[in-house]
């Protein structure tokens, strides 16, 4: 037994931490040490603790001062990080990961098994509801050598080791936390890591500089001397920091879609879109089916085809995302290429919703429905206005609501809404970040829930199975099925699969190299000369 | 009447600003003949210049057409500019008119009221309210109307407190009138002079308000304002000045033009502050 399971050990995924140092040197370019990368964060993180805040402004800065078990590639396969190598037993329920031997924290003191385990099963499980709903299916937590880690489950979880990249748990110091409220501990304000950079000084409102950690496990790396982020709130100015050289990275939402044309004509910069793979954000425009006549199929397929899903990725986006073609997003795994949302068709849709029942009054008006402006920048309040006058050519009359960022968040979770706009992260597995929006049983008062209250029994079925079956196969042909049934029904209308710029100094290497993009170590990044 | 005209005339600029003023005015009334449909329409394809694709003014990022969006603007803000003073004058000669003429406590009363209005500084009051309220028209002008009214408060107290005093204000309390009836058949015609100028700078700044809100984005979301226009625009305004640039001059010119007639009405209506300027210059 113990040796077929050894037999399994995934020595695979080793290849490509390598290849891409070798595919640095195949370009001619040979990793160079020294420099110091000068980049951006917004808004300004409240902590640099992973699990204390999972906002995507600390993951982004937090990532280079620590690491998960493993990291992914841009088809979400498995890359070996603080653990070398793994193996699943037949059953799918043990996971036995063989941990890096050489690995210290910044204070000095050597990783061990039980860091691992302590991080997992009580730092990230009470601090962070994600890790928790997927963590308590963890029976036990043994550590058969200090290198060792198994984890037992208590059912088969096949998208288990989505869950061990550094966003969702990182590994921290148990010696620094035990016994402490983990939201107060000194390590909070002067995170210690494993990652290549430790963290060195933070003028709030100013800018964080992490440096070079030298005793980092990967010999010779990091390239870089030191990494600063600085807290730049005015868009307009982080674009000119890009611009000038000011700042020689820029990711997420520090550049607004609209300046990205003109940065990419720019000679020394690269755009780079990728990257964006393991959160594949989908926007749609969220109906709450509890408002007569969106309860109605038809008259949400109507909707769906009003709207010129090309237009919103082009015009507004400016290129920067492309159309949803289903609920799964095409980075997501399981998503399925050949099912697809119906064409936009005016006619079509106005027939449809003729056959509900909505005639055209004599302004033309079939019925009015108000929409909650997603507070969240101007081009969510753009996008609101370009879906009203679509949905003006099919005899919908919208009205605009305007809120802020607070009580949006307050109404849609308390189903006090018409219509709204919503993106959700799909955390690479439908399972993860996709089941939560359309279950009956996930109906709650509660933000990103399926707070629409569609319900189908049918779908509430081949989620659950896709859940617990063991192989892919199995689980594809749930999931399959289950978007064919979606893109019938349309419960919300999906719009566009959302990613963002990251703007590069073209002398930086390596920039994005997994599926996580600029949430990566960046051990491996580097300034050529 | 006439008199009153030909003062008008005397000065240049204030005919020059009623003349933009009309032409506002115009604009606003035919914008459904001159721009059929709604404003929000995308018409043409999204960035167009001035002059291309039949747009006069270029188009927005979504496409739709500047010309036809400060032509509907317009109603908009000239509406926003005449209720919320309207609602301002109603409440500030109310009060005013009571504090002066009454006088003792009463005045004590509504002058510490309005005080306490005039220490806030009026826009950030402005956006609290409308944020608050939640974005709407109404809520726009009731906005503007609460911070605009107690300038006007303080004038017609002025006028009222010496005009109380005059012989024709004792002759009719002899005369037995009530108060109510003094106030406003003896007094008020006599002190209306100044509010009339005094309104027509409010209706200017109240445009201004409205469009400083809807630059925040706290305009009503389904009305089209220049302020609107403009915010719209700020973003992309290195790629295209006509968003931004268009209803910018729309406002300066109607600002201006409202400027330069209550002046001239100001010239008008106090001939002997007129020519004592006149005699200066």
């Amino acid at each position: 037994m113990t040796i077929s399971r050894r037999g399994l050990m995934a020595a695979t995924a080793a290849a490509p931490v390598l290849m891409r140092v070798q595919d640095a040197l195949a370009q001619g370019v040979t990793p160079r040490r020294g420099g110091t990368l000068a980049t951006i964060l917004t808004p300004e993180p409240p902590v640099l603790q992973i699990g204390v805040n999972n906002q995507g402004p600390t993951i982004v800065a937090a990532t280079k001062m620590f690491q998960g078990l493993l990291t992914f590639t841009p088809k979400l396969e498995p890359i070996p990080l603080l653990a070398k190598s793994w193996t699943v037993s037949p059953d799918k329920r043990e996971y036995t990961f063989r941990l890096q031997e050489n690995v210290k924290f910044h204070d000095g003191r050597p990783m061990t098994a039980d860091d691992v385990i302590f991080s997992i099963m009580r730092f990230h499980m009470d601090l962070a509801p994600r890790a928790r709903a997927i963590f308590q299916m963890i029976e036990t937590a043994t550590a058969p050598d200090p290198h060792t880690v198994r984890l037992v489950l208590k059912q088969p979880f096949e998208p288990f080791l989505l869950m061990l990249d550094a966003s969702a748990s990182a590994i921290v110091p148990k010696h620094l936390f035990d016994g402490q409220d983990f939201r107060t501990a000194p390590a909070v304000q002067r995170p210690v890591g494993t990652g290549p950079f430790r963290f060195a000084e933070w003028q709030r409102g100013n800018f964080i500089r992490l440096e070079r950690f030298d005793d980092y496990w990967k010999p010779g790396q990091p390239y870089l001397d030191a990494i600063i982020y600085r807290i730049i709130p005015d868009s307009q100015s982080r674009r000119l920091a890009i611009e000038t050289g000011q700042a020689q990275l820029t990711q997420a939402n520090d550049i607004e879609p609209f300046d990205v044309p003109q940065l990419r004509s720019r000679p020394n910069l690269e755009v780079q879109t990728t990257g964006w793979e393991y959160f594949a954000p989908l926007s749609w425009i969220e109906l709450n089916h509890r408002v007569k006549p969106l309860d109605d199929m038809r008259v949400r397929q109507a909707m769906s085809m009003a709207i010129d899903r090309n237009f919103i990725a082009q015009r507004l986006w400016f290129g920067i995302g492309k159309p949803a073609t289903n609920p799964i997003a095409s980075t997501t795994r399981f998503h399925d290429a050949t099912v697809k949302l119906a064409a936009r068709d005016l006619r079509a849709a106005a027939a449809l919703l003729d056959a509900a029942g909505l005639r055209p009054d004599a302004q033309g008006t079939r019925f009015t429905i108000k929409h909650l402006v997603l507070p969240y920048g101007e081009i969510w309040s753009r996008l609101g206005e370009y879906l009203r006058q679509s949905l003006r050519q099919i005899g919908i009359a919208v009205e605009l609501e305007s809120t802020d960022a607070g009580s949006w968040a307050r109404r849609v979770a308390n189903w006090e809404y018409e219509t709204t706009l919503n993106f959700v992260y799909q955390y690479g597995d439908p399972t993860l970040g996709v089941e939560r929006t359309y279950v009956s049983t996930n109906i709650q008062k509660v933000t990103f829930a399926n707070t629409g209250g569609y319900s189908n029994p049918r779908v509430d079925e081949l989620f659950a199975r896709a859940r617990t079956a063991v192989t892919p196969e199995d689980r594809q042909a749930a999931f399959s099925e289950v978007q064919k049934i979606l893109v019938q029904e349309v419960p919300q209308i999906w719009l566009m699969e959302m990613t963002f710029p990251t703007i590069h100094d073209r002398r930086l290497r390596n920039v994005i190299t997994t599926g996580l993009g600029v949430h990566s170590s960046f051990d491996d990044v580097f300034l050529a000369s | 009447m006439r008199e009153f005209w030909r003062r008008y005339k005397r000065n240049k600029g204030a005919v020059v600003g009623l003349v933009i003023l009309l032409l506002v005015i115009l604009l606003a009334l035919l914008a459904p003949v001159l721009f059929p449909g709604s404003p929000w329409d995308m018409v043409a394809a999204p960035f167009v210049p001035p002059g291309e694709m039949g747009m006069l003014l270029g188009a927005d990022s979504l496409g739709r057409d500047v010309a036809a969006g400060i032509a509907h603007g317009a109603r908009i803000s000239l509406l926003v500019g005449a209720v919320s003073t309207a609602a301002a004058l109603l409440l500030g000669v109310t009060l005013g008119a009571l504090a002066g003429y009454l006088g003792g406590l009463a005045d004590d009363a509504v002058m510490r009221f309005t005080e306490f209005f005039q220490t806030i500084p009026s826009f950030v009051l402005a956006i609290l309210l409308v944020a608050i309220f939640t974005p709407s028209i109404g809520s726009v002008v009731f906005a503007i109307a609460v911070v605009s009214w107690p300038p006007v408060a303080r004038v017609v107290r002025a006028e009222f407190l010496s005009l109380r005093s005059r012989e024709f204000v004792q002759a009719a309390e002899v005369l037995g009138k009530s108060r109510l009836s003094i106030m406003v058949g003896d007094i008020l015609p006599n002190a209306l002079s100044p509010i009339v100028v005094l309104s027509s700078l409010m209706v200017a700044t109240a445009i201004l308000l409205e469009s400083a809100l809807s630059f925040l984005g706290l305009g009503d979301p389904n009305l089209m304002t220049w302020g609107y226009l403009i915010g719209s625009g700020r973003s992309v305004i290195r790629l295209a000045w006509w968003m931004s640039v268009f209803p910018g001059i729309a406002i300066f010119l109607t600002v201006l033009a409202l400027n330069l007639v209550g002046e001239g009405l100001s010239d008008a209506l106090n001939p002997r502050l007129a020519r004592q300027r006149g005699g200066a210059a």
